[in-house]
């Protein structure tokens, strides 16, 4: 059973260079209780994506191109914006990457929590309170009646992410889409916040899309994951056909870096080259500049998304050899 | 809090003290003798002397500086001869009816302003965002004394609907109030309105394209609720701190309306004196204005520390 | 002053000088294309022109009395009427733009010079900086047009004295924003590279900081050139103004204001031709904000 399908996306930005696809022709699906990785480079499309998912894409200048996303039976994109909102909260919650600044500091961490009970439930404050006390204990807050009166600024990183997490999760959402959740934190803080994610799928059995650029925040979440690379699916596969059998050229590179991945840079070092402009796209294969297997065809077909075992795509020319090496 | 507040009054108190002494120091700009000005040129010497006892120039200036001082420590802001009364008394007989437009006008200000750069900055680039930013660039450019009169020549003269001038008490009679004091209060108020759309609609831009609107929009809260309670509880800070200056602005321009309007207020007594060459007048009205501009400057100070709890709950 | 600086100057300004040659062509061109600048831009061009052509436009002298002529409205051969005196409108608006501007433009010109030397010596000299802010924020405490009102006042009415009192108003606002900036520049990277190199003070002033922090002063005198020539015209008005008969736009307004009911047009004119002005300058204002500092926020 398939909670989310999405199917051919195209989103579309109107920008001073003309019209620009930040994401295209991307698909995937996601079960309840899979935890689906979306990786690549900050630009390749992932966080469009996922905004489209909650429709939250500003309009204009953006729209969306073609495509469809269907969420438990439903097309998303053909919902109007008060049945949206209903979907919003009690069937997708979405926390971002900076809990600074994702929490609004003239608010009380309580009344953040309630109001989103309160505008999807009908429900009594004391009801409220008590769903807000017990979903901040939930991400592991001490002395949650406490920090309801707290402010924002009062509480450390790591605890602001667990309140949005407490937050996205409070009308039990069937998915939380979750944006880069750790890039902002300190690396004994991700790991907390990754194993509480964790926990909570096994607890209440939603599905996650956590999208990433660390490799390491795949291997130890994902089932399932996907690679993208300037607004195209580069690469599918389960998440330890990825790490043992990677096939597109841009995938390896993105393993061979792990080691450093401290700072994005540093990382991509072993990838020569930058994620070209969305508006200078090169023809043929998007990655083909930056290359070591490139051969002339490149430069002019568009690679499609094919199979290359069971369960495994890829998007290169060349992936029937590189997947025999 | 309590600390906030504190710091706010110690950190006005060096501006008053200055304030004071330019005040101090504005009487005696007066180019050549004071007294022969005053008394003209037929003035006979004993007359000069009585108008400089008068106005307390006969004394070496330290003394005048001390008794400036001393007085002001009663509230003594000097006397002003040719209305017979002191200063202090003058200005807070004028100051409710002053008070009643200023703050008509504030509330006009408010509502316009705030509402107009909201919507201009909800529809960013549209028609909407252009009529509003163009109605406050006119806002900011017209005279209000111009305004004011072109106002009397079609609502009063041509068309008949309001009286040309003069006040009337709301306490005495609401309606009369209202009529006399709707032209003044809207060619007082263009100005700042013009202004605080501006602010509001950048500051609401920035709030707009903030992380924690995201979040509220990602939690399917209802537009109202987004606009209504998210960002406008944030987009508030900034704007609170222009209300000192639009009241500052309002002090300068009620000067000009109720000159026009005829009313008898503060501003009107200050221009009187001007015509009348009453120096103490112009010198204590000038200060009593800024001095309470300083006061509401600090009240400005502790509303945005209430309102934002990073400052509210700022240690040390 | 040591020779390591002069050489380290000579190879910044080498090194930048293509690089701010075609800066200053590219905000040119920005500039150009701002859609709101050039309509102010306009705008203010035929005020200007009206206003240094004003003996062409109107060869009637603003204070020729034609007693005959008493409350002509605007007609072919009055284009803007006469007044209680029959004194030529026309003439009286286009020379009041030549009294109107030449008070903003010493206003400005008296604030871009002692502005910006507060300004840099308050943001450089942080000896300075206490004393002369304290002082600017008294002066800041009172409103704009009242202080005028009381300098003006005790000055006696002139054209030198409105220069004065204007300027003593407004210099400590263009005063805080040169330090602001100044503070911000100082604190560059090439600055105290210049400072590491042994410069002097004043070289680094005027070599380094003050180029650098000119766009906000820019944009604060366009403003300011509005508020002065507003300003003015409020005081005018109010009979604070240059010497009737000279013919501002605030006093034509004033000895108008009288006669409204039979001749409004005697006030309508010069307080339209105000607007215009004021709007002009609001726009060019606007315009130099946008293009050359865009985080600037609408301050007064």
């Amino acid at each position: 059973m398939t909670l989310l399908s999405v199917r051919d996306l195209r989103v579309l930005f109107g920008t001073e260079h003309g019209e620009i696809a930040a994401v295209d022709d991307v698909g995937f699906d996601l079960a309840p209780g899979e935890i689906l990785g979306v990786v690549g480079e900050s630009g390749s499309g992932k966080s469009v994506t996922a905004l489209a998912i909650m429709g939250l894409l500003p309009k204009p200048p953006s729209r969306i191109g073609q495509g469809s996303i269907h969420f438990q039976g439903q097309d998303l994109l053909q919902l109007g914006e008060r049945d949206m909102r209903r979907i919003r909260g009690p069937g997708i919650g979405m926390i971002f990457q900076e809990p600074m600044t994702s929490l609004n500091p003239v608010f009380t961490i309580g009344d953040q929590l309630m109001e989103t009970v309160r505008v999807h439930q009908h429900s009594g404050p004391k009801e409220q309170r008590e769903r807000a006390v017990e979903m901040l204990a939930r991400v592991g807050i001490a002395l949650p009646a406490r920090r309801l009166d707290d402010y924002p600024h009062q509480l450390s990183g790591g605890m602001r992410q667990r309140v949005m997490i407490a937050m996205a999760l409070i009308c039990n959402p069937k998915i939380l889409i979750a944006d880069e959740p750790t890039t902002a934190l300190d690396v004994t803080i991700q790991q907390q916040i990754l194993e509480l994610l964790l926990d909570l799928r096994d607890e209440l059995g939603m599905g996650i899309v956590i999208i990433t650029h660390n490799m390491g925040v795949v291997a130890e979440m994902a089932d399932r994951v996907i690679v993208m690379y300037a607004g195209k699916i580069v690469e599918r596969a389960p998440v330890n056909e990825l790490f043992e059998r990677p096939v597109h050229p841009y995938t390896r590179g993105l393993l061979d870096s792990i080691p450093s991945l401290a700072d994005e840079r540093e990382r991509l070092k072993t990838i020569p080259g930058t994620l070209p402009r969305p508006w200078a796209l090169p023809a043929g294969c998007r990655f083909q500049p930056r290359c070591r297997w490139r051969v002339e065809a490149c430069a002019s077909t568009v690679p499609p998304l094919g199979p290359v075992r069971e369960g495994h795509e890829s998007a290169c020319l060349r992936q029937q050899e590189l997947a025999a090496e | 809090m309590g600390r906030v507040i504190l710091r706010s009054i110690a950190g006005a108190i060096p501006v008053v003290l200055l304030v004071t002494l330019i005040t101090f120091g504005l009487m005696r700009l007066i180019p050549g003798d004071v007294s022969a000005a005053l008394g003209g040129i037929t003035s006979t010497t004993e007359e000069r002397e009585q108008i400089r006892k008068n106005l307390g120039l006969d004394e070496p200036v330290h003394v005048q500086l001390l008794k400036w001082y001393g007085g002001l420590l009663r509230a003594d802001l000097g006397r002003s001869h040719f209305l017979g009364k002191d200063v202090t008394t003058a200005t807070f007989e004028r100051l409710p009816v002053s008070f009643s437009l200023s703050l008509y006008a504030l509330v006009i200000t408010l509502i316009l302003g705030i509402v107009s750069g909201i919507l201009a900055a909800l529809r960013q680039n549209t028609w909407v965002d252009q009529a509003a930013m163009m109605f406050a660039l006119i806002g900011v450019s017209m005279p209000n004394f111009w305004l004011g009169l072109m106002m009397i020549v079609l609502f009063s003269v041509h068309l008949g609907w309001l009286p040309t001038g003069g006040y009337v008490p709301f306490t005495q009679d609401p309606i009369g109030w209202l009529r006399s004091t709707t032209m003044p209060a809207i060619s007082l108020a263009l100005l700042q309105v013009g202004l605080l759309a501006r602010i509001t609609r950048s500051t609401m831009l920035e709030v707009l394209r903030q992380d924690y609107v995201r979040t509220a929009r990602a939690k399917g809260l209802p537009n109202y609720l987004v606009i209504g309670k998210h960002a406008l509880a944030n987009a508030m800070i900034p704007i609170i701190t222009v209300i000192g200056i639009i009241v500052s602005l309002s002090v300068s321009g009620a000067v000009v309306t109720e000159t026009v309007f005829s009313i008898p207020g503060v501003g009107q007594l200050l221009t009187s004196a001007i015509l009348n060459r009453d120096y103490p007048m112009i010198q204590g009205g000038l200060l009593f204005v800024t001095l309470m501009l300083v006061g509401i400057n600090i009240a400005v100070d502790v509303a945005y520390a209430w309102l934002d709890p990073r400052v509210r709950f700022e240690r040390g | 002053m040591a020779d390591s600086a002069v050489a380290f100057d000579e190879a910044v300004a080498a090194a930048a000088e293509p690089e701010r040659r075609s800066a200053r062509w590219d905000t040119l061109r920005r500039l150009w294309r701002h859609r709101s600048f050039k309509f102010g831009l306009a705008l203010f061009a035929i005020i200007v022109a009206a206003a240094v052509l004003a003996p062409w436009i109107s060869p009637v002298s603003p204070n020729k009395l034609q007693m005959r002529l008493r409350f002509e409205p605007p007609s072919w051969d009055h284009p803007f009427g006469t007044d209680n005196l029959g004194r030529s409108q026309l003439a009286r608006v286009v020379y009041g733009a030549q009294l109107s501007l030449f008070i903003g433009t010493m206003v400005v010109l008296v604030n871009a010079v002692f502005g910006t030397l507060i300004g840099a010596l308050a943001g450089y000299f942080k000896q300075l900086d206490n004393a002369l802010m304290r002082i600017n924020d008294a002066i800041m405490a009172f409103p704009a047009v009242l202080l005028a009102i009381g300098v003006a006042a005790v000055l006696g009415r002139s054209t030198p004295n409105m220069i004065l009192a204007l300027s003593i108003v407004y210099i400590p606002r263009t005063a805080r924003i040169v330090r602001s900036s100044v503070i911000v520049v100082s604190q560059m990277e090439y600055v105290q590279a210049a400072v590491a190199a042994g410069a002097g003070h004043w070289r680094i002033l005027r070599r380094h900081i003050l180029p650098n922090s000119m766009a906000p002063l820019l944009v604060q005198l366009s403003f300011l050139f509005a508020y002065a020539v507003l300003t003015e015209a409020t005081l005018s008005f109010l009979g604070l103004g240059a010497e009737p008969p000279a013919p501002t736009w605030g006093n034509i307004m004033s000895e108008g204001r009288q006669y409204m009911r039979e001749a409004p047009w005697i006030i309508t004119i010069p307080g339209a031709a105000l607007a215009i002005t004021v709007m002009a300058l609001n726009l060019l204002g606007d315009g130099l904000r946008d293009v050359l500092d865009p985080r600037l926020k609408i301050q007064q």
